[in-house]
């Protein structure tokens, strides 16, 4: 056991951090909508509360928020196992293209969904306007939460626990599900848990996909926030999603505690093979004709997309991007784009890799004692709205150091999302990591760091080698508060991207910019695949 | 340790980060917030800090919408000492919730009196025009005329046509609608609501933003979509021809419902540095920045003595009559007007 001075030592560091961060700022713009002439606005909760648009936009939030997570559980299950479970050509290269969609920029998934599901689609259907439109959506972003998040568990689960109850005569179904399945629950909570957070407080997928029937209590607050400047209502509006939020998390945490960790972990080298026989060729075949059809398809179209040419087929979408002539010069060259991404993603990984691993050691160690109550607020900030603590920001952090314009803000704006996903994806390992281990360490006469470091972190670096490639997908794409905050003129991709569509005749340039991304997204994806490949010599 | 020297290495970036953004330099910088369309020539704003030893940091932020909420905000302490980019949609709530301090442009005299605003508290910048596009292809080969008149667009025979802006969640869709609302009137036989009424029942089209209408929904131009008219700019076509490398517009514009939209600088209330602000204002309306406007943010500059690129004169059609609506106005209706067009296409 580590002693309780220095688990308290550790922990201050993400407290403090996120309380001067997230807590902080969203308190204080909080209090400043609630408070304007500095008594409550109570009117503004009653005003909420009995309105009938508010409340279908609530239910609205809530049940496709529900619908949206359960759909890409459900296909992100077959994902995970496959990848885990099974070599096969082209599985690296695949699995990297599965997290590509997370950093698309809605506006570019728009197009892409348009052509698909649009009144031109090639499936003969045109989801336009339905509900349909916002799920598949949802699907298409999320799928690599689930795929990685319950993947990395998975393909660390010891075989010989199945093995051993199919050779003690128990069907495939029934060793999937009581064994399996329960002990897959934590990365699979885990990991729908994020997936609901994303989709409850939807804000482009809604902007771009949905109507005025269907948009969500993110896309309301903000047009309270900005259209129409009412800070009380936006306020009254976003601590009723804190309060959905919350409850929903408190479930999450209940749902976690009847878990039990401490199963036995294997290098993930030792479990994925070659599929064996005609039956496991099918469902890999099947899987991955899945993943082709939401994940690769609208990827396509936008690959298609930037090098259709006046000229037909070609390349002068990238070459005016590249080498501009004419009009052309007039825009930011896309190396400088792409290194201000890089400039603002790798200190975000930075930091929420060390925040995130932080908490979750607290997480971990602290069971009993508050540490799975900290856990469940580490999520928060996920399901906050991005408009508020943007606003929040602004309001905040003038003092002592007036932080609203650093361009450090911005990687810390990302890192608020980012180490939920750092947590997630390491918190299932860490308590898998057998207590006896580390105690048998410490017996031998290790110092409780050196446990930490000699044991844990290494089998502990392939999960937070997970955590990190969204920080970094979350970083390059600019979710969340970035956009709410104000930002040094940088131009980062989606910056880029967005000014590209900002205007008729540059349309290609636009995909051929958003290829780029993609681009960069698959190789970090390639490049944490080969090195989590080279440490499985690590237990 | 490889974990020390990880903290070490995000502490040394916090320092420095802090250290970048914890006190300007003097007066000899000052801060210009912008919306998130800002684009100028690499070394325009180089060449203020030339001319006068000012360098200017630009903040960006997102709409003009979300602009002027945050700045109002920050009243007390400003992020920023200028903001550009506040438009005459907006304004009003600029000006009640004073954010600018009065500040008399050097070149106010070249600026158009209707641009102008009553005690200068902001400084007209540039303007342009919101106007329905057509696809001329699409329409003879559904063998219907353009539409010459909103009017027109109530007809059955437009049934399916127009695609338009959610005036609550984008500039011109708000500044359509706002034209459609000085041209058919609040009262009478056939008030707007009326007209919204029949394009609703006529298959209208509403998207959230800009770049779905016109790229994902308008046949014309680079439009992948179905529709041949959209809410645009008078200025899209002309960009059409720039960056299309083309010989004519594909597109045109109706000239019946355009929406005249006025983009403002102001010093902000609260700058620590109010006569450098002022100079950055001075040259925002000056030649060298207005003449740089029209090819980075295709609006015209309100400076009538900057010189046009060609593109403007041969592309860029004039409105007749566009759609002026005083600030105060629309300050004053916004919020009743948009509750009741969403009650009106909901």
């Amino acid at each position: 056991m580590r002693s309780r001075r220095s688990l308290l030592l550790i922990a201050a560091i993400p407290v403090a951090y996120l309380t001067y961060f997230y807590a902080y700022p969203l308190a204080t713009i909080l209090i400043t909508g609630l408070f304007p002439d500095g008594k409550l606005a109570a009117s503004s909760f009653v005003d909420i509360v009995t309105n009938p648009v508010v409340r279908s936009v609530a239910w609205f939030t809530l049940w496709q928020a529900v619908v949206s997570t359960l759909l890409t559980v459900l296909l992100g299950i077959p994902g995970a196992y496959v990848f885990a479970k099974y070599r096969f050509p082209g599985r690296s290269l695949l699995r990297s293209l599965t997290l590509v969609p997370f950093v698309l920029p809605t506006l570019v998934v728009g197009v892409a969904f348009l052509a698909v599901f649009g009144p031109g689609s090639p499936l003969g259907f045109d989801l336009r306007g339905t509900v349909w439109a916002i799920l598949i959506a949802h699907v298409f972003y999320n799928l690599s939460i689930i795929i990685r998040g319950v993947g990395v568990f998975w393909e660390q689960i010891d075989p010989r626990l199945e093995d051993a109850a199919r050779t003690l005569g128990a069907s495939r179904i029934r060793v999937f599900r009581e064994v399996t399945l329960p002990l897959l629950r934590p990365a699979i909570l885990s990991s729908a848990a994020l997936v609901f957070l994303f989709t409850f407080t939807s804000f482009g997928v809604i902007l771009v996909l949905g109507d005025l029937q269907h948009t969500t209590l993110e896309v309301e607050i903000w047009r309270q926030a900005t259209a129409f400047l009412r800070l009380d209502l936006a306020s009254a509006l976003a601590i009723l999603q804190l309060i959905g939020v919350t409850a929903i998390l408190v479930m999450y945490g209940r749902a976690q505690k009847r878990v039990s960790g401490g199963l036995p972990l294997r290098p993930p080298g030792e479990v994925a093979r070659r599929p064996a026989s005609v039956g496991e060729w099918a469902v890999v075949g099947a899987t991955l004709t899945m993943l082709l059809l939401i994940v690769i398809t609208p990827l396509a179209v936008l690959i298609g997309r930037s090098l259709s040419t006046a000229e037909g087929v070609g390349l002068s979408h990238y070459a005016n991007l590249i080498h501009p002539t004419g009009a052309f010069t007039l825009f930011i060259s896309p190396i400088e784009a792409i290194r201000n991404s890089l400039g603002f993603a790798l200190p975000a990984v930075l930091i929420s890799g060390i925040i995130g691993l932080l908490s979750a050691t607290i997480v971990v160690s602290g069971r009993g004692r508050g540490g799975s109550t900290f856990d469940t607020m580490l999520m928060l900030p996920l399901g906050t709205s991005a408009v508020t603590i943007g606003f929040g920001f602004l309001v905040a952090l003038d003092q002592p150091f007036d932080l609203r314009s650093s361009l450090l803000l911005i990687p810390i704006a990302h890192s608020l999302v980012a180490i939920p996903f750092v947590v997630r994806s390491t918190v299932p390992v860490m308590d898998a990591v057998q207590n006896r281990l580390r105690e048998a360490a410490l017996v031998l006469g290790a110092s409780p760091h050196r446990a930490w470091r000699e044991v844990d972190l290494p089998l502990v670096a392939r999960a937070l080698a997970v955590g990190s490639l969204f920080a970094f997908a979350i970083s390059i794409g600019e979710f969340g508060a970035t956009s709410f905050i104000v930002r040094p003129s940088t131009t980062t991709i989606p910056i880029a991207i967005f000014r590209l569509l900002g205007r008729p005749g540059t349309f290609g340039e636009a995909m051929a910019m958003a290829v780029i991304l993609m681009a960069i997204t698959a190789v970090a994806a390639l490049g944490i695949e080969a090195i989590r490949g080279s440490r499985t010599g690590g237990v | 340790m490889k974990r020390t020297s990880l903290i070490a290495a995000t502490v040394l970036v916090a320092l420095i980060g802090a250290s970048c953004s914890s006190e300007p330099e003097g007066p000899s910088e000052i801060t210009l917030m912008t919306h998130e369309s800002f684009a100028v020539s690499d070394g325009i704003l180089e060449q203020f800090t030339q001319e006068t030893g000012i360098a200017v940091t630009v903040l960006r932020s997102a709409d003009a919408g979300t602009m002027v909420s945050q700045a109002i905000l920050t009243k007390d302490h400003p992020v920023a000492d200028v903001m550009y980019g506040i438009d005459n949609t907006f304004l009003s709530r600029g000006l009640d919730n004073a954010l600018f301090l009065p500040h008399t442009a050097t070149d106010i005299g070249s600026v158009p009196d209707g641009l102008r605003v009553n005690g200068d508290p902001v400084t007209p910048i540039d303007f342009g025009d919101v106007c329905l596009n057509t696809d001329p292809t699409r329409l003879a080969a559904a063998g219907i005329e353009a539409p010459a008149t909103l009017a027109d667009l109530a007809d059955p025979a437009y049934a399916g046509t127009l695609v338009v802006e959610d005036p609550s969640t984008s500039s011109p869709g708000l500044a359509f609608l706002l034209a459609s609302i000085a041209t058919f009137g609040e009262t009478g036989d056939y008030p707007w609501q009326s007209f919204w009424a029949d394009l609703a029942a006529n298959d209208l089209r509403i998207v959230s933003g800009w770049d779905q209408a016109y790229y994902g929904e308008f046949s014309g131009g680079s439009g992948e979509g179905q529709r041949p008219v959209v809410v645009s700019y008078a200025t899209s076509p002309a960009a059409e021809v720039f960056f299309g490398d083309l010989d004519a517009p594909p597109t045109d514009i109706v000239d019946d419902g355009c929406f005249r939209q006025v983009e403002y600088a102001g010093v902000l209330a609260g700058t620590q540095a109010e006569k450098a602000a002022g100079q950055l204002v001075d040259y925002l309306l000056s030649r060298t920045f207005q003449e740089d406007i029209p090819l980075n943010m295709f609006v015209f500059p309100a400076n009538d003595t900057a010189s046009l690129p060609d593109l403007f004169i041969d592309y860029v059609p004039t409105p007749t009559a566009p759609v002026v609506m005083d600030p105060a106005t629309i300050g004053a209706n916004r919020e009743r007007w948009l509750a009741e067009w969403a009650s009106v296409v909901r």
